[in-house]
Formats: structure tokens, sequence, C-alpha cells
């Protein structure tokens, strides 16, 4: 890597992308390196999927219930779930390169903050594709629809992505912030919450419990999983899409802003 | 004999509770967990207990036995965490050397979480009843209830332990929380046992934390079915796991 960064330094024009590029060989390379961090976050959504499957299957008898197949509703929930774990993954990376002095000798680097933290994302993007992949894969072969067919797995790819980045954003800030890998391992519960008072296992018309609702009505969680299942079962809503989508440009622009004013102020000290 | 030995366990019993109480950050966290699954489930679940088959008198109740099973085996899982940071710190070793019979170290974690296990009920407890959780079962009923995830918290207890004393590191604290986890959710967690449809059937079916749960949900429905199997697999549970726990007591020895 630093003979990339040394070579960009001597290449005028191109010296971010080409920063960006060595970041982005060595997050992914360190990803594939830890196997231990990346099938927890692989298969623990599918393990909770077919939990939920088996265990809530009946629910589809329910009058009101948008589907007579519980996997292809509970389906977009596993995606979330995963882009939750590449918070952490992408917060006890950085948080790992400040705690071991990594991140003290890049700044001593041309490295730019940007090149820095899209480096960090860049294997999340990665993973999360994989797990899109995988995810509907295994969905398809457990006997789930998707609607929207083959121009929706791009838009669902589309999504995963910018939903990765979001919630690796905060993952980031929390790394900047705190320096402290167990810090960020701390904020799991935190997401966990978010994730369950959303609508994940039942549309929200159909939650009984006015609180319950209203919670998971404000929850921009519940926007997100119904974006991706809405291609799952009425294939193209644009109005689910375009709330799904909002929310989720709002998240990434949002963390990715923060993360790097709270890199600045961690240059600067 | 037997009274330096409870003096011992008594001693670690309480050492560990008043290490968990003057520690908000680490008790906190694990009376809120339970609170945080009854709430999500029976707040947004609710309508599943109108799903055609389902037959249990109150959604709420059905899924409280749920959450105190749940709170108690953690809470087993928990102790077994503190019995790995005190080997880690040196802690451990120590109190190796300071007690007659080692076994009694285990105990005495034992005891600690068992006493830890009487505020998580209470607080859960409360929290469902003020939520509307009706209550179909008699006062033994009840009792019978809470006896059963009182054992499920020692054969978590004990488990932890073997997996704490083996290792003695934090680090192998996702061995003792994922199995646990993990078993707990293979038991039919949303609807009753014949609900179940697709793979985990047979899994629940298999699962001896289904059998507590099942017992339990019929103490609490005033309806007692399956106390046999259900104390029966207690039983063997804690059994197992006492044996696996004095090896792991063995393996620290060894390790000195």
């Amino acid at each position: 890597m630093s003979t990339a960064v040394a070579t960009a330094g001597t290449a005028g024009g191109s010296i971010l992308s080409v920063q960006v590029a060595a970041m982005a060989a060595r997050s992914v390379v360190r990803l594939l390196r830890q196997p231990a961090a990346i099938i927890p976050s692989v298969i623990f959504p599918l393990f909770l999927l077919g939990v939920n499957v088996g265990g809530l299957n009946s629910a589809t008898q329910i009058p009101g219930f948008p589907t007579d197949s519980y996997i292809t509703f509970a389906l977009g929930f596993t995606f979330i779930q995963a882009a939750i774990f590449s918070t952490m993954n992408a917060g006890q990376g950085l948080a790992q390169d400040i705690e071991n002095g990594f991140f003290s000798r890049l700044l001593l680097t041309p490295m730019r903050p940007t090149a820095l933290m899209a480096g960090q994302l860049a294997g999340l993007v990665l993973l999360g594709q994989f797990q899109a992949l995988l995810y509907l894969a295994v969905g398809l072969a457990a006997g789930a629809d998707f609607a929207a067919g083959v121009g929706g797995y791009f838009v669902l790819a589309a999504l995963v992505s910018i939903i990765s980045v979001g919630f690796g954003g905060i993952g980031l800030i929390m790394a900047i912030r705190t320096g402290s890998g167990e810090a960020v391992q701390g904020m799991f519960p935190l997401m966990f919450v978010l994730l369950f008072f959303s609508s994940m296992a039942m549309p929200r018309d159909l939650i009984e419990q006015d609180w319950y609702r209203t919670i998971a009505t404000i929850n921009p969680i519940s926007y997100l999983i119904e974006a991706i299942r809405s291609l799952m079962i009425t294939g193209w809503d644009p109005e689910a899409l375009a709330l799904g989508f909002g929310i989720a440009i709002v998240l990434a622009i949002a963390s990715i802003s923060l993360a790097a004013a709270s890199l600045k102020g961690r240059m600067l000290k | 004999m037997i009274r330096p030995y409870f003096s011992s366990a008594w001693a670690v019993a309480w050492r560990y509770l008043h290490n968990l109480y003057t520690k908000p950050a680490v008790f906190i966290p694990s009376l809120l967990f339970p609170l945080f699954f009854l709430a999500a489930f029976a707040g947004g679940l609710s309508v599943v207990g109108k799903a055609p088959g389902f037959g249990y008198y109150d959604f709420t109740a059905f899924q409280f036995c749920f959450v105190l099973i749940q709170a108690s085996t953690l809470a087993g899982v928990f102790a077994g965490f503190s019995i790995a940071a005190d080997f880690e710190q040196g802690m451990g070793r120590r109190m190796m050397l300071a007690t007659i019979h080692r076994s009694s170290i285990v105990v005495g974690f034992a005891i600690g979480a068992a006493s830890r296990l009487l505020l998580t009920w209470v607080v859960v407890t409360g929290v469902a009843l003020l939520g509307g959780m009706s209550v179909a079962g008699s006062g033994i009923n009840l009792a019978g209830m809470f006896s059963l995830a009182l054992l499920g918290n020692i054969a978590a207890l004990l488990f932890s332990a073997g997996i704490a004393l083996r290792f003695r590191s934090l680090q192998a604290g996702p061995l003792m929380q994922m199995p646990v986890f993990i078993i707990l959710f293979l038991a039919p967690v949303y609807v009753p046992q014949n609900l179940l449809t697709g793979w985990i059937e047979p899994a629940a079916s298999v699962n001896p934390v289904t059998a507590l749960l099942n017992a339990a949900r019929s103490l609490m429905a005033g309806e007692p079915t399956g106390l046999l199997a259900a104390y029966g697999v207690a039983a063997g549970m804690i059994l197992v796991m006492a044996v696996w726990a004095i090896k792991g007591l063995r393996s620290a020895e060894t390790a000195g």
C-alpha cells in the first residue's frame, strides 16, 4: 500500500483515486483474511431468517397479511440485519487501526481523509453485494418470490450498497470518536433495538399495539425493510422505493459527513 | 466440612453480587435485555395470537414464558462471563488457592446467578403485568414455572462455567452466549409447537428447551402438562453440565 501511495504522490491528478484504490484493496484483503468477522455477519441473519420463517409462517393466514409466503415477507429484513452487522465491521476495522497505531502512521503520509474513509467502506460494499446475492439465492431456493424480476436485483444491489455505506459510516463515526473497538461493539445492542422495533416481523398495519406501531412508523429502519420487501412482494412500488432510497441516501450522506468531520477533528489532535 | 465449603461458596456469591450491583454498566443491560424482548415480541407480534390454531389464552403470557426462560438462562451465561473475567484478571487463581474444595467456587457463582434472578423476575413480571398480561395459573403453578426457569439458569451457568474455566478469558464470551442463544431460538418462540413449519419443527422437537418452555406455558395457563418430561430434561441437563463444569475446573487446576 505504501508503494501505491508513493506512486500516487508522483502521479499528479489521479492521487485521490489511487489512494482510494489502495485503501479499498487493503480493506477488502483485510476483510477476506478475517473469516471470523465475516462468517457471523453472513450466517446469523440467515439463522434468524430460518427461525422467523419456521415460527411465523402461520402469520400469513392472518387476514390482511400481504403474501402467503412468510419467507418472501421476511427476506427483506435479512438484508438490513446484515447491513447493521457491517456497521460493526467498518467501525471495528478503523478502531483496530487507531488502537494499533496504523492510523497515526497513515496521518504522516499524504493520504487524504476522503480516501481513508472511502477505502474503509469499499470492503463493506463488496461484502454487502456478496450478502445480497447469497440471501436472494437462499431465499429463492427456499421458495421466496421476487416479484420485481431481474431488473429488481440491480435496484436491490444499489439500495444495499447505499445502506451499507450509511451504516458503515455510523461505525466509522464511533471508531473515530472513541478509538475503541469495544465501544464500537457496545453499539450493537442499540442497533439491534432499532431493528426489532420496526416492521421487521409484521406489516405496520397489522401491528395491534398503538405504541409499537408508532415507534415502527417513526423508525427509519421500517422504510428500508419495506423498500426491499416491496421488490419481493409487489414488484415495483414507487412510494416504498422512493422512501427507502431517500432514507438510505440521507443516512449515507449524514453519516459520512459526520465521520469526515470527526476525522478532521481527530487529525488535528 | 460442609460449613467451610458453603462459607467459601457464600463468599464467592456475595462478591459476585457485590460486583454486579455496583457496576450499573454491567447489570442494567442484562436487566433491559429481557424487557426489550418482551416488548418487541409481545408488542409487535400480538396479532400472531389470532392465527388459526394458536389456542393459547393470552399472547403476552405466551411470550412472557419465553422471556422468563431466556432471561434466566442468560443470567447463568452472564455469571459465566464473570468467572472468565476473574480468571483473566488473576482473581480466579487466588480463589482456587483460598478454598478447600474448589468446586465451591462454581457453587458460589451458581448461588450468585440464582440470586440475581430474583430482581430480574420481579422487574420482568412487573412490566408484563403492567402491560396487561393475564395470569391463569394458580400460585403453585407459578411456583412450578419459576422453578423450571431456575433449573434452566443452573444448567446455563454450569455450561458457561465449563467454557470459562477451560479458556479463562473473556474472549470465550461468544462461545458461552451463542450456543445458548441459538438453542433458545430453536424452541417454539413465537407460536405453539404444533404451528411450527419447516426445518425448525424437527429441531424444536429434539430441543431440550422446548420441554421447559412448553411446561412453563402450560403452568402459566393453569393446565399443567409435560411436567415430568420438563423436570427430567432439566435434571439431565444439570447433571451433564455439572460434569462439564467439574472437568473445566480440573482443566483450570492443571493450568495453574
